[in-house]
């Protein structure tokens, strides 16, 4: 069964038409591979990936949300077991009332398992647990030659070659379709969270570099059509795992309780464009920012709005109306060079007057060993802009070109418009990365419009 | 491919030697296109093709190649698709910008030659837009701008030959964009006014001129937006909505 489709990613940029299947087990992923037209194959979770990562124009894209079989929780070991195709949201739901929960969660639950790991997903936690490929015991990767491989980060050599080139390997090493995440304990299912206002960029920087040691997760959101003194203003907020004598008195009854906060607005479709210009934005920002308390400690809040604020609306993506959205987010070393990139950046978008709407600061520990994960030590900036933005594509391409002489890279699970010749600087490692994938699809099936874009298999077409 | 902001990779252009054609490639490489292909008569090598393939390297195109193609040769037109497929991998854009703009009273003089001419301006574009649709339809993506007129809009007495050709042409490309709804794959079609180029050089100027650069600019604005149908200039739209209306004695006295 399949079905010509037009996809796209959550920017909703750059459509493409593809045949989507919904294999059922690893058999039906090899059969499908085995079966892929000239085009290519990629894997498809729940569409999150911002730019061209999951489609594959003119060819195949396997959705993997009917892999089974479903998700098996090892208390005694402290992991779970699930399908590629698992959404975090349904891990989150099943974890937290046994008093665990992920080890690495990313700001939205609506990714799958499977798109987590071939983009080495990171949360506000990296600068103390890096991301998700760190948190793996296992995974089962399909290849195209039709075997079904279990990879462990202690694999031997070319065991473990594979699964780190397929942890941040954008799908395109294999179709991974089932994995075993070691996971945190948690007593309670609520945060205890420390918000600051900060009046400007420096002391945002200096107060987040203050935190690395006393907080497992740090985040800061920036107002960037702030400008003069104020510019880089923003809100840090702060968390641990609430203990249950934290909590109020009623809760502390059950202190795991855990009911997902649904989708309490939708965004109807077919908004126009503009609806998110400077001057709504600045409104917003400037509202955000004063309702923000200007020093609180130790609110208890629940899992979903600390995590997962932006779930509450669903469908976000279609404010930017039918032109879509672009995410840029980069990773600038730590040390002078990386935080005058990163001052300069800040500044540019905000004196270029860019609509910068969700824009995040957070700081990177250490990287996993996979040749093509994004973290790296650093700080992480991710800004997302309309896409229809005058001169969008040049003001992005020039700070490509800082990020990459600081050293510096951006995110590929994020891209949608960057140059080939620009992300192979970025990611020196292409080079290794490209052995172990070209030894297990030599034929080149696994390909996707993001690499037909950035050309990160070799002869990629 | 097509990238969120608009930049394309490839450009095949068909009329290789078109000014307008050429400004509208040279801008996509300004923008980021690497690879193009230049369609035109007897272009065995890029040195038949005059200063066009080196103004688009030094726009910075890293490869140039020639493609021999010729309007009347209809059988041929899916294999010209094929080559440059062959060439450039998969067609980003394809810009349809080939024609002959001729005069009518030599037309009237020798209708056989009007009919060659239809040929070069519409029959041709069948042919050839039907192929590098079902390219575009296989490849799940793909933008065919194609080069229609104001002069289509409405046919005028003095151009009627010229202007009958552009009106099938957008007609057809109309029809063809909505075939390919779904596809991945659509048509722009871009409505210039006058524009001074050698092709035009021996009819008289009409109000609203537009530069070659122009049309570029409103072509690359179009892929970033994803327009479907573009006038340049722009106030051609609302003219030619009024121009429309116009009782035809009227429009027979200001058509001369």
């Amino acid at each position: 069964m399949s079905s010509e489709r037009i996809l796209t990613g959550w920017g909703r940029t750059a459509p493409t038409s593809a045949s989507v299947t919904r294999p059922r087990s690893p058999t039906e992923v090899a059969t499908a591979l085995h079966r892929a037209p000239g085009r290519g194959t990629v894997a498809r979770g729940l569409g999150r990936a911002y730019g061209d990562a999951a489609q594959c124009a003119g060819g195949q894209v396997l959705d993997t949300a009917d892999i089974t079989p479903g998700l098996r929780i090892d208390a005694d070991a402290g992991t779970v077991t699930a399908a590629a195709g698992t959404s975090l949201a349904e891990l989150v739901r099943s974890l937290v009332p046994r008093g665990f929960f992920l080890p690495v969660t990313p700001g939205t639950r609506h990714v799958t398992l499977g798109g987590a790991i071939a983009a080495d997903i990171h949360g506000k936690n990296h600068h103390r647990d890096s991301s998700i490929g760190a948190h793996l015991r296992d995974l089962t990767l399909v290849t195209p030659d039709g075997s079904t491989r279990r990879l462990r980060p202690d694999s031997p050599h070319e065991g473990r070659e594979l699964f780190w080139a397929t942890v941040g390997g954008m799908g395109l090493t294999g179709v991974i379709t089932e994995a075993t995440l070691h996971l945190i304990p948690v007593a309670s299912s609520r945060m205890r969270v420390d918000t600051d206002r900060t009046p400007d960029l420096d002391t945002t920087l200096e107060r987040m570099c203050a935190s690395d040691a006393s907080h497992s997760y740090t985040v800061a959101w920036l107002d960037l059509l702030a400008r003069g003194s104020a510019t880089g203003r923003g809100v840090l907020t702060r968390a641990e795992h609430a203990h249950p004598e934290e909590l109020c008195p009623r809760d502390r009854l059950q202190p795991l309780a855990y009911a997902p906060a649904s989708a309490r607005l939708s965004t109807p479709p077919g908004l126009p464009g503009g609806l998110l210009n400077p001057a709504t934005l600045r409104a917003f920002n400037t509202a955000y920012y004063h309702r923000a308390p200007l020093r609180r400690r130790g609110q208890i809040q629940a899992l979903d709005s600390y995590f997962y604020p932006l779930d509450v609306v669903a469908g976000w993506n279609r404010l930017y109306g039918p032109r879509g959205l672009v995410q840029y987010q980069f990773v600038v070393p730590f040390g002078d060079a990386g935080t005058a990139t990163l001052r300069r950046v800040v500044t540019h978008l905000t004196q270029r007057r860019a609509p910068a709407f969700l824009t995040v600061l957070k700081r990177f520990g250490a990287a996993t060993p996979a040749p093509l994960s994004f973290p790296s030590p650093g700080w992480t900036l991710a800004v997302d802009l309309p896409a229809d933005t005058p001169g969008l594509g040049a003001l992005l391409s020039r700070l490509d070109a800082w990020v990459l002489s600081a050293g510096g890279r951006i995110y590929l699970a994020k891209d949608s418009r960057a140059s080939a010749a620009t992300v192979h600087a970025m990611y020196p490692r292409l080079a290794e990365w490209r052995r172990v994938r070209d030894r297990v699809d030599p034929h080149g099936v696994l390909t996707s419009d993001l690499n037909r874009r950035l050309l990160l298999t070799a002869g990629a077409v | 491919m097509r990238n969120s902001v608009g930049t394309v990779d490839t450009v095949l252009l068909l009329g290789g030697r078109s000014e307008i054609g050429l400004a509208i490639v040279e801008r996509l490489v300004r923008d980021g296109a690497r690879t193009v292909v230049l369609a035109a008569r007897d272009a065995h090598h890029t040195e038949a093709l005059g200063a066009g393939p080196e103004r688009l390297r030094a726009a910075g195109a890293t490869a140039v190649h020639p493609v021999p193609f010729d309007a009347a040769a209809t059988s041929e037109h899916a294999g010209v698709v094929a080559r440059a497929t062959q060439l450039a991998g998969d067609l980003d854009v394809v810009v349809d910008a080939f024609g002959v703009l001729g005069e009518q009273a030599q037309f009237e003089a020798d209708p056989a030659a009007a009919a060659d001419a239809v040929t070069a301006t519409y029959t041709g574009h069948v042919s050839m837009g039907l192929a590098v649709a079902a390219r575009l339809r296989e490849q799940g993506h793909g933008t065919l701008v194609v080069l229609s007129s104001v002069a289509g809009v409405r046919v005028r007495r003095d151009n009627l030959v010229y202007g009958s050709a552009k009106a099938g042409l957008d007609g057809f490309a109309q029809g063809l964009d909505d075939a390919l709804h779904g596809s991945g794959a659509r048509v722009m079609v871009v409505r210039p006014g006058y524009i001074p180029t050698q092709m035009s050089a021996h009819v008289s100027p009409a109000p609203f001129p537009a530069t070659a650069e122009q049309v570029a600019n409103a072509v690359a604005e179009g892929l970033r937006t994803g327009r479907r149908v573009i006038w340049v200039p722009r106030v051609l739209r609302g003219v030619f909505a009024g121009l429309r209306l116009l009782p035809r004695p009227l429009w027979r006295r200001i058509s001369r």
